[in-house]
């Protein structure tokens, strides 16, 4: 988990195409200058961080399914529950699955787990554009290495 | 079994809380109803949910800009309504309902 530049997603443990399902792993980090504020004595990840990593792995399944085609851009945000404390250090594991693709957006459900706990979940709703700068699908495709996204079988435009 | 129209009335009305007497037939879903593209995102979720469909959005808004089709055509309710009786009607005939 890259706090800083808002890569929140280390490795994809399994993806799922056929299912429309993704898992993930993010590991949060023993350290960092947000845990000062948030909360002194008493640190733990921002809701709104865990929210955007819940995105990330929506994110991350659409690109699969859209074979990367288009770019989820995150419209909507509903039912965010933060159901218990993500503090520094754990490993939050998010499972993420279509819940429904319309013309131009897709709906997705995810839940984010410590371990067998569940500590947080969301529907969230994504406008699918084509990629509006060439710079942000290399970026993705390296990012999509980086985080170990099965690429084979993906027709890349 | 409500009309489609009635259908449509009550999603907008939850969806957008807007009173559910002030949405006619005849409402125009953004010159009348003043619902933005975000809101009929989410009114699209429902409405394909509830009939099954996958109302062509990008395709009519295609039309739309290419000059093809009026607003009216898929935006005033009554004129929505029939345009999802058409998707229903198509995809049970097995005819799918375009992108």
């Amino acid at each position: 988990m890259q706090l800083d530049t808002f890569q929140l997603i280390d490795r994809i443990v399994d993806l799922n195409l056929d299912a429309k399902t993704i898992t993930v792993e993010a590991q949060v980090p023993a350290t960092h200058s947000i845990f000062q504020g948030h909360f002194p004595g008493f640190p733990i990840m921002p809701g709104v961080l865990l929210t955007e990593a819940m995105a990330q792995s929506s994110g991350w399944l659409l690109l699969g399914l859209l074979k990367f085609e288009r770019m989820p851009f995150l419209a909507i945000v509903k039912e965010a529950k933060m159901r218990g404390f993500v503090s520094p250090g754990q490993l939050l594991t998010i499972d993420a699955k279509l819940e429904h693709e319309g013309s131009g957006f897709a709906v997705t459900k995810a839940k984010g787990r410590v371990g067998k706990d569940l500590k947080c979940s969301a529907e969230i709703t994504f406008g699918l554009t084509p990629f509006p700068d060439p710079a942000l699908r290399v970026h993705m495709d390296a990012m999509a290495n980086k985080i170990g996204f099965p690429l084979e079988g993906m027709t890349h435009g | 079994m409500s009309s489609t129209f009635e259908q449509i009335a009550n999603i907008i009305a939850e969806t957008c809380d807007i009173p559910r007497d002030t949405i006619k037939p005849e409402s125009h879903a953004i010159d009348d109803l003043g619902i933005d593209s975000l809101d009929f995102l989410d009114i699209a979720f429902a409405i394909d949910k509830a009939f099954g469909i996958k109302m062509p959005l990008e395709k009519w808004t295609q039309e739309v800009n290419d000059g093809k089709a009026t607003t009216e055509q898929y935006f005033v309710l009554k004129n929505l309504a029939d345009r999802i009786d058409e998707l229903v009607a198509a995809k049970n005939a097995g005819t799918g309902t375009g992108s």
